[in-house]
């Protein structure tokens, strides 16, 4: 029965990531995540349907204003399926890292009470966004069928598989971003401010309501290669759409971003975990 | 973390050299720029350049634990007490991992599950059922063992047919039985529980101190629990720590322990009070009417004041006469000042609201008489409040003390007052 031991000390390892503990709590994860994702859609009228409406009047949005009015170019793809995927990714991505920023702020009350394995509580926000991101997914695939028949678009299927790995790739990415948010704001809480319009800065700085292919030189075409949203970004759109940049520079800054941001996040986060209760 | 080796079978919790510290005042107030620049002198050896020339380093803090150093063995019902600011939280929250400390090393041994308030974790929005998963997986359970107590957590809870309501709808009764009832049952080997039971009704008080008394005496679970109801102490625990200022003043009989807390809750046996410098409670903040300083009076025959009491022990039957400085912020009418009496282990023995009458702004200073004539030997603890009727005649508290000072009342020997009680009538 006294197979426990746990060992506290005033000394802290920040090498060790603490990983098997997560995963020991995996069904805390399922539940979180679960949780995050009832409770949204609790007392409303339209429920899960806003997973499918937001997007849609978000690229209907952008339609008119970056395809009609800025007339900017979408690769040669259908302009609604091209503004619907990027709004999907972004959504994903950007919803990882201001969710995740504001972990230790928004659960104070939960981690000052009990101990848990906190990164579970990041881990459970990426799966949920995931989960919303899989079902938006069943719009575009919707879409993606229609302009096939039309003979609009032509999508690399043997990418695919590639869609899954970029998909975990920016939810590691977004949540090293955001943990690491959330440390700093326990004791700068100024920085929560910024976030908002940072990732909105961001996502002008991404290729989402362009593709790669547009910008071929001067500083913005280099912004874009050192993004790490980039490479994923139009990997996504290599497979889904058929048109999409792949070059090798952005994908390996692309991965260096992501593992320095995860295991910083980690570190980071761990590391403030421990003390958080005292400053918040 | 399972060890190959647990060294002692018969420990469940060490803790050596344990020191906690917290900062006094606001955090932050620094730049995260001036925290850089810090860091980056301290790296390089080099002064920081925003600290302040001749500054104490340390300054501002405290340290809420100063040096535990404490064996739980398993199977022990321990309490904790001490008073507000002791340290007995910051004790709980170090074994229940909920902040690091800042010296020193704790060895666990079995999982903990603690409870340092009620219904951690759960969502409003949620069923009853669908809390009791959320509730025990972050307590540390697996589905599967959720699963093979639900029953028995569910019949626990007396919350029966509403499991499948939304928490929301429940009343606050329902609320912490459901709580209580996950915790309880949970496989932990180590419970914490920090005066949880406080809340609802005495019958189920009494069934969560037997669970609990249960749970350690025949599954071997370790109890530690935190209260200021000594009569729950009593009841639960076998052994008892006092805490004051962070250390360790007594470890051991639970009587003793109770004993030696309740007269470290005062100074000493004084018959002349400075009331300003103990702990207030009430709406205090809005400070419209706060105590200051208490005298004990001797009396003539024909009521005139004597002079000050020699020492705060009285014939049974006899009247104590106190002289009461207090400050207004503004005009009270019909104040009250309410005298409680409690024995030594904390049961209360009665009250008394003595007119104080209306009163204005500024220093006051009044004289109030409380009869002891009923009172049977003993020592008993005094707690005074100042109060206010409203217009529906519910009382409201603008000050209040507990355990201001403590008399001592002298009766017959033959009186026994484990089996007497302490009113003869």
């Amino acid at each position: 029965m006294n197979d426990y031991h746990v060992h506290i000390s005033a000394k802290h390892n920040p090498m060790d990531l603490r990983l098997g503990e997560v995963w020991r709590y995996r069904g805390l994860i399922r539940l979180f995540t679960r949780r995050n994702f009832t409770v949204t859609y609790k007392q409303t009228v339209l429920g899960p349907a806003w997973l499918f409406i937001s997007p849609l009047l978000t690229s209907i949005v952008y339609l008119i204003i970056f395809g009609r009015i800025a007339d900017l170019s979408t690769d040669g793809t259908p302009q609604l399926l091209f503004y619907l995927t990027g709004t999907g990714v972004w959504t994903y991505f950007s919803s990882c890292v201001t969710v995740n920023s504001g972990t230790f702020v928004n659960n104070a009350h939960l981690i000052g009470k009990v101990y848990f394995p906190r990164l579970t509580i990041p881990v459970s926000s990426v799966l949920s966004a995931a989960l919303k991101l899989a079902i938006q997914m069943i719009l575009v695939l919707v879409l993606l069928a229609v302009y096939m028949i039309a003979g609009n678009v032509s999508p690399n299927f043997a990418a695919w598989p590639l869609v899954l790995l970029e998909v975990l790739q920016l939810g590691l990415l977004g949540m090293g971003v955001g943990i690491v948010i959330s440390s700093l704001t326990t004791k700068y809480r100024d920085l929560s401010i910024l976030v908002s319009f940072g990732v909105q800065l961001w996502m002008y700085a991404s290729p989402i309501v362009y593709p790669l292919s547009t910008v071929s030189v001067g500083w913005l075409r280099t912004l874009l290669i050192i993004n790490p949203v980039t490479a994923p970004m139009e990997i996504i759109r290599y497979a889904l759409l058929g048109k999409g940049s792949i070059e090798a520079l952005p994908v390996i800054l692309s991965w260096v971003w992501t593992a320095a941001a995860a295991l910083g996040g980690i570190v980071l986060f761990n590391r403030t975990e421990r003390t958080f209760l005292d400053t918040v | 973390m399972i060890t190959p080796e647990i060294r002692n079978r018969n420990t469940a919790i060490k803790m050596s050299g344990i020191r906690k510290q917290y900062r006094l005042g606001e955090y932050g107030g620094r730049t995260l720029q001036e925290d850089l620049q810090s860091w980056w002198a301290r790296r390089r050896g080099r002064e920081d350049p925003n600290e302040r020339i001749g500054s104490v380093r340390r300054k501002g803090t405290f340290w809420a634990l100063d040096g535990i150093d404490l064996t739980i063995h398993r199977g022990e019902r321990v309490g904790i007490i001490g008073a507000n600011g002791a340290g007995k939280t910051t004790l709980l929250k170090l074994i229940s991992r909920v902040t690091a400390p800042t010296e020193g090393e704790i060895d666990i041994y079995g999982r903990v599950s603690s409870m340092l308030e009620v219904g951690t974790g759960f969502h409003r929005e949620m069923t009853g059922r669908e809390n009791i998963y959320m509730n025990g997986s972050i307590l540390g359970m697996t589905r599967e063992e959720i699963d093979a107590r639900m029953d028995d957590i569910i019949e626990f809870s007396e919350v029966g047919e509403f499991i499948d309501t939304p928490v929301k709808r429940y009343s606050s009764g329902m609320f912490v039985k459901l709580a209580f009832s996950v915790a309880a049952h949970l496989s932990s080997e180590i419970i914490i529980m920090d005066e949880v039971l406080a809340v609802g009704d005495m019958a189920f008080q009494n069934k969560c101190l037997e669970r609990m008394r249960r749970a350690a005496d025949e599954q071997g679970r370790t109890v530690l629990y935190v209260s200021h109801n000594m009569s729950t102490i009593r009841r639960l625990c076998e052994r008892c720590i006092v805490l004051d200022h962070g250390h360790i003043v007594y470890d051991g009989d639970v009587e003793q322990a109770i004993g030696v807390y309740m007269d470290r809750s005062l100074n000493e046996d004084t018959v002349d009070m400075d009331l300003s410098a103990k702990s207030h409670s009430g709406a205090v903040d809005e400070r419209v009417a706060v105590m200051e300083r208490l005298r004990l009076l001797e009396m003539k025959k024909d009521d005139e004041i004597a002079g000050l009491r020699a020492a705060p022990v009285y014939e049974s039957g006899e009247k104590m006469y106190m002289l009461l400085d207090l400050t207004l912020t503004r005009p009270v009418d019909d104040l009250l000042l309410r005298v409680t009496l409690r024995t030594d282990s904390d049961v209360g023995v009665g009250t008394a609201w003595l007119p104080l009458g209306s009163l204005g702004p500024g220093p006051q200073q009044a004289v109030v008489s409380f009869p002891l004539e009923r009172l049977a030997k003993g020592v008993f603890y005094v707690s005074l409040g100042l109060c206010v009727n409203d217009e529906i005649g519910r009382g409201k508290a603008l000050d209040h003390i507990t355990r201001a000072f403590r008399i001592e009342v002298e009766g017959s020997p033959a009186w026994n007052t484990q089996a007497y009680g302490s009113v003869r009538f």
